[in-house]
């Protein structure tokens, strides 16, 4: 069975990883295997066999345990209620961290009287939701509480989005919301069924990047074995403050050149007027 | 190739830095520069030596200073740490000047002169107690004058000349509270006074050449105590009942200890009251404080009390100065209507009514109440005792009184500013009067005329004086009038004493200072505390007739549970428009984007039972909010709990009274930080009026990047619990440093990395679509410096021209921040060698200009670097596209440049905080730094490239102009008439 197989390259490429002290371990649960879920075709159905071969393998393993956490949600200013679970594995891993993996989610159905109160939230009310803030034992410290303007459910056609973002076994904060846009003037859709497909991603810290540290011998080896060039600039570059002066020198010398025959013609020729004018005068 | 890129990046530098650096003379020309010292606790007078007549003192802000006693400047000042609280002041040997701090650990001697410290002693101590310090006169242990200090449950004797502990007593062991060191005058003994337990006195005797314990005794009182134990004189000491109605008189002659009691009614008839005893030291008497009244008390020799005096209205009383042999002197101070009253009595006179002085001063109301009073003597010219009084009043000023008038005052409640906002200045009206013109007129072709000498370099040193005074007193600096280029603003200050102040931008003098009622001490309230300073009214339609006013907010105690008081004031005359005195508490004040048509801004204050207020309350604010309602969210830190809440508006509370203005909320989302590991130390904010010029960031090849520019993002700073201490309590495996960053309205984690290794203290701050922090590398040992940008990548398929041309693109589709954010976060670090105690940002009108971190260093200097040394995207060796763009190559740590500093050579002492304002001018910001000093400069980031500079000679343009003009004339003529004498000839 390829799900069996996909499973065991998992563990296989996890036990890698948990090689390497402290990857970031962000797990994207394929859509199309875990968190889609059509909540109305399989309403609290038992899991497909392939999931129950597969927890027994992670049984087996002695390191992985079940954990499961309950997803709850309020209309309003409603009381919360129950809407679905998660249930995901124990991952110790070899530095003694534990971390969740394999989410899985299924969703209740909204059931009569949830569809009425979903249907009076069209007034752009909120849709809240909360989980525990520590999956060992709920509820925590505290709920974490998310919410999401109703109608932007109801546009996308009950498409749901959850990234939880965890700490160890702490869940820090859920991002929820629906997958597109939801743009303020929100228009007032009811869904066609009454159903959610949830998407729900697990999300760990990231390491920053180090702080860069350069070795300090590099520069000295550079340093004796080639004289460093500057920067080779083009010739106009190097040269302008000379060669602007140089041109209108030239230009002036052409202009000069040009004028001079010009001058001499225009001398004669002046001459000739002028000897005119002075015979003008003479002869006045 | 790494050598390379260093000399590009010091041809870089060379290149592009020296444009922050200013020249000799332009110092003062647009920054001020204010010194402070704070309120002062302690104060000693040291004019016995002809010279330089000074008052040394110490202050709440842990300063020690030499002031000057003629005009009240600063000759010399320290300022100590800020866990280095000075508990006692004195001098010694006539030379030294001794400061015991930090709960009495810390001994230091400085020269008087000029300040320098001779030396430090630190005295160990196991056990918190109170700190004592004693010196007394003439006692000495072999060649060393004494010092006795008490603090840590211990009393040590300190040599005067070196600093070095003689002896040391530990008191530790045995559970008392030492309460005086008083010295005998007759011999060489020590007697130490205090109480084990409530009521049980005891009183040791030491050697004072060695600390030999000569004899020990103690007594169980009748009664239990109350207050503190004063010692009148040398053998006798004073104290209260628990109950407060009778005096516990105390003789401790020769170590044997001996008691009397009187009931206060049987002195002074019956009152109501309750009494203190007031910690004056007086030689033989004590002050009791009863119903307003204090009442002088004489304890004779027999141990007799004796009523000597009864004054109404005390305000303060000083301790005794000895003026000659045997004869005390202290002064006291009334309230009058609209004047204080000054005595300076005898103390050894019988009947107290050889007053030495009697005046009274006028001072200024808005200093409020004298707390404290220090007197000084001096020989007048007609050979009799004259006085001289120091007084800390209630805003915290200093102020010398002498013959009735006052002398200097210093108005040092600037030294602890808690908040600041800018204001701008009236608009300059028409009208002016044409005398003012024409000596103007006057004045500056005066002033341009040196100018232009100073240009011609045909200047005398005289005229080039002349010059340099007129740029720093130049009249159009302190003009309060508001100018093209936004240079002059009023600061709007308040400081921790209840005191709102203007300061103008140009010179920093103060326009006008009002001590709010609101925040005075009274019987409502013994505590308030001012928290914050905001924008109430900003008029622009009616700028000409109406003022700006700015909100004061304050609470009563400075827990949660005190209720809120609030003032409005006028930001140009500085009076108190109004004041309100709230039931309700104050947890968050959340001014609205939202005003009302006389243009008040509305605020919503929350207060700790979850609801929201809303303010001004009139009925027209309650339909703008109903307009926007949906849209209004906050959220809220929980520090402790290291939750962090949204909320948003509900509807009207519900209760028995019905109150359109007050509303519930509601949360809408939870961001829990685990507490095993993570603790909350840092949250930043964008600031609400930055301006974002473009939101594409065009990159070297020609692609384009899109700024994830919300207004509803937080930066949240947290580490590991073990590791939120101090550096150096945290091994590097336990501590790190988590950052996240926030969208407020949905609470979505957009961004979150780990530091490894890292701790605070973490500084940060947010703008534009980047974060930079500062933090400690424990691994590396140094401190780092962090930026991370986030980028919106929904819009980044808008490249496509045939898109953009078509109008398929989504820019200009509105943001929510429901729809589901695609951003990536770009992130670098890099070392930097200082810690830091403030950070900000420039900010300009319109946000072109590029930007510049300006950071407080712990030498408590501003320094400027640029925004693009903290760019995720400087790669080791940038393409030459790159270069072009402005990509610096990458270092591994951040360079100091010591011209970037824009205080330049100037401390801002203690500095807290650093403002910025943009000024109306794109290029340039305005700078305000605060602390115990006050520091203001204007800086332009990217130069001043829309305007001339200052000193730009406008005369020599026009003269220039003037003589091309007449030469072309001049030549015209000449040339007509060689043409018409060519056509004559």
């Amino acid at each position: 069975m390829s799900v069996i197989q996909l499973v065991l390259a998992f563990t296989v490429s996890l036990f890698l990883v948990s090689s390497l002290a402290f990857e970031s371990d962000e797990l994207l649960i394929d859509d199309e295997e875990f968190g889609l879920e059509g909540g109305l075709t399989r309403p609290q159905s038992p899991p497909p066999t392939a999931t129950t071969t597969s927890r027994k393998r992670f049984s087996e393993s002695g390191s992985d345990s079940k954990i499961q956490f309950n997803l709850e949600h309020a209309f309003g200013d409603s009381q919360f209620s129950g809407a679905g679970n998660f249930s995901s594995r124990l991952k110790i891993w070899n530095h003694g961290g534990q971390t969740l993996t394999k989410l899985r989610f299924s969703r209740n159905s909204l059931n009569e009287i949830e569809q009425k109160n979903f249907e009076l939230l069209q007034e752009d009310d909120f849709y809240r939701i909360r989980l525990p803030s520590n999956v060992l034992s709920p509820p925590g410290r505290d709920y974490i509480i998310s919410s999401v303007k109703a109608r932007c459910l109801t546009g996308e056609g009950l498409e749901e989005n959850f990234v939880i973002h965890m700490e160890g076994l702490s869940i820090v904060a859920v991002n929820y919301g629906a997958p597109g846009a939801c743009p303020y003037p929100r228009q007032l859709k009811l869904p066609a069924r009454w159903s959610f497909r949830s998407h729900t991603v697990l999300r760990n810290s990231e390491q920053a990047p180090r702080a860069p540290i350069f070795s300090e011998d590099v520069g000295g080896e550079d340093a004796e074995g080639e004289i460093v060039m500057p920067p080779e600039r083009s010739f106009w570059a190097k040269y302008w403050m000379y060669l602007i002066p140089l041109g209108l020198i030239v230009m002036n010398a052409i202009t000069q050149a040009m004028n001079m025959p010009e001058e001499q013609a225009a001398g004669q020729a002046g001459a000739e007027t002028q000897r005119g004018t002075n015979s003008a005068v003479r002869r006045r | 190739m790494a050598i390379r890129a260093l000399l590009a990046l010091l041809l870089f530098l060379s290149s592009s830095h020296f444009s922050f650096s200013i020249y000799e003379d332009q110092v003062g020309l647009m920054d001020w520069h204010q010194h402070y010292i704070g309120k002062v606790k302690h104060a000693v007078f040291h004019t016995q030596k002809t010279g330089r007549k000074r008052v040394l003192v110490s202050t709440e802000e842990n300063v020690l200073a030499s002031l000057d006693l003629r005009h009240g400047e600063i000759f010399w000042r320290h300022v100590l740490g800020t866990n280095d609280v000075i508990n006692g002041l004195d001098i010694a040997l006539g030379k030294y000047v001794i400061t015991l701090s930090s709960d009495g650990s810390i001994l230091r001697a400085w020269n008087l002169p000029d300040g320098q410290m001779v030396w430090e002693s630190f005295l160990p101590g196991s056990k918190a107690s109170k700190s004592i310090l004693n010196i007394p006169k003439n006692l000495k242990a072999d060649r060393d004058d004494l010092i006795l200090v008490f603090g840590n449950g211990c009393l040590h004797a300190v040599s005067s000349i070196d600093g070095e502990i003689l002896w040391k007593k530990d008191f530790a062991g045995e559970s008392i509270d030492v309460q005086h060191l008083i010295q005998s005058p007759h011999d060489d003994i020590i007697y130490v006074a205090g109480f084990s337990g409530s009521s049980k006195v005891f009183v040791h005797q030491f050697k004072a050449k060695n600390g030999d314990l000569l004899k020990h005794n103690d007594a169980e009182l009748p009664c239990g105590t109350f207050g503190e134990l004063l010692s009148v004189s040398y053998d006798m000491l004073v104290i209260l009942d628990d109950i407060r109605s009778k005096i516990v008189t105390i003789n401790i002659k020769e170590g044997d200890i001996n008691y009397n009691q009187k009931y206060i009614s049987e002195l002074i008839g019956d009152s109501s009251g309750q009494a203190i005893i007031l910690p004056s030291k007086l030689p033989g008497i004590f002050a009791l404080n009863l119903d307003s009244h204090v009442i002088l008390l004489k304890l004779t020799n027999e141990g007799e009390l004796v009523v000597v005096d009864k004054i109404n209205n005390v305000a303060a009383i000083s301790d005794a100065l000895s003026i000659s042999e045997g004869r005390h002197a202290f002064a006291f101070v009334q309230h009058g209507d609209s004047k204080v009253h000054y005595n300076v009595k005898d103390v050894n006179a019988n009947d107290l009514n050889g007053d030495f002085v009697k005046e009274s001063v006028v001072i200024d109301n808005q200093r409020g109440h004298i707390q404290k009073i220090f007197i000084n003597n001096y020989v007048r010219t007609d050979r009799s005792q004259g006085f001289r009084a120091l007084m800390v009043m209630e805003d915290h000023s200093l102020i010398l009184v002498q013959q009735g008038e006052i002398v200097w005052s210093r108005e040092d409640g600037l030294a602890a500013v808690v908040d600041v906002i800018a204001s701008e200045l009236p608009v300059e009206k028409d009208g002016v009067s044409v005398a003012k013109v024409e000596q103007n007129l006057f004045e500056w072709l005066k002033g341009h005329v040196l100018k232009l000498k100073g240009t011609l370099m045909i200047a005398s040193p005289e005229d080039l004086a002349a010059i340099q005074a007129m740029r720093l007193k130049s009249s159009e600096k302190s003009k309060m009038t508001r100018d093209h280029n936004g240079f002059r603003k009023l600061l709007i200050v308040l400081t921790r004493a209840g005191k709102v102040l203007a300061l103008h931008t140009g010179d920093g003098h103060v326009v006008w200072s009002v001590l709010l009622r609101n925040l005075r001490k009274s019987e409502a309230c013994d505590h308030p505390v001012g928290i914050n300073i905001y924008q109430w009214q900003v008029p622009h339609h009616h700028a000409l007739d109406e003022n700006p006013s700015v909100l004061v907010v304050g609470q009563c105690g400075s827990s949660l549970a005190g209720p809120v008081v609030l003032s409005f004031i006028d930001a140009y005359r500085g009076m108190e428009l109004n004041a309100l005195s709230l039931s309700h508490t104050i947890a968050q004040v959340i001014p609205l984007p939202y005003t009302d048509s006389k243009e008040q801004r509305l605020h919503l204050i929350i207060d700790a039972d979850q609801k929201a207020h809303l303010y001004p309350r009139t009925p027209e604010a309650v339909e703008i909010l109903q307009q926007g309602f949906s849209n209004v969210y906050w959220y809220s830190v929980e520090v402790d709990n290291g939750i962090i809440r949204g909320h948003a508006l509900k509807s009207n509370c519900i209760g028995e009274v019905v109150d359109e203005y007050c509303f519930v909320f509601r949360n809408l989302w939870s961001v829990v930080f685990p507490s095993e590991s993570e603790k909350i130390i840092a949250t930043v904010t964008r600031k609400s009026n930055e301006v974002v010029h473009t939101q594409a960031k065009v990159m070297a090849d020609q692609d384009v990047m899109y700024k994830y520019i919300s207004s509803n993002l937080l930066f949240v700073a947290n580490v590991a619990p073990k590791a939120s201490g101090e550096i150096g309590t945290a091994t590097p495996e336990e501590a790190w440093l988590v950052v996240y960053i926030i969208d407020t309205v949905t609470g979505r984690i957009l961004h979150r990395m780990t530091h490894q290794c890292c701790q605070g203290p973490v500084h940060a701050v947010f703008s534009e679509n980047w974060v930079v922090y500062h933090y400690f590398n424990l691994r590396a040992h140094r401190y780092e410096m962090s930026v991370v940008e986030v980028y919106d990548q929904s819009r980044a398929d808008n490249k496509d021209v045939w898109k953009l041309i078509l109008g398929k693109h989504n820019l200009t589709s509105p943001v929510s921040s429901y729809s589901r954010p695609e951003v990536i976060a770009k992130s670098q670090s890099y070392f930097f060698t200082h810690s830091v105690k403030a950070m900000e940002v420039t900010s300009t009108v319109k946000g072109i200009t590029s930007q510049q971190l300006l950071i407080g260093t712990i030498g408590d200097q501003v320094l400027a670097l640029d925004k693009r040394y903290l760019d995720p995207r400087r790669t080791l060796n940038p393409s030459q596209a790159e270069k072009e763009e402005g990509i610096i190559p990458l270092t591994d740590s951040l360079p100091i440049i010591s011209q970037s500093y824009i205080t330049h050579s100037i401390k801002v002492e203690g500095l807290r905080r650093i403002m910025t304002v943009p000024a109306k001018l794109e290029s340039t910001s305005l700078v305000f730094a605060y602390g115990v000093d006050l520091f203001f400069t204007r800086i332009a980031p990217s130069r001043t490239y829309d305007s001339l500079t200052e000193d730009f000679s406008y005369a020599l343009l026009l003269i220039t102009i003037v003589a091309l003009v007449a030469a072309i004339f001049v030549t015209w003529v000449l040339s007509e008439r060689k043409e018409l004498q060519e056509k004559w000839r």
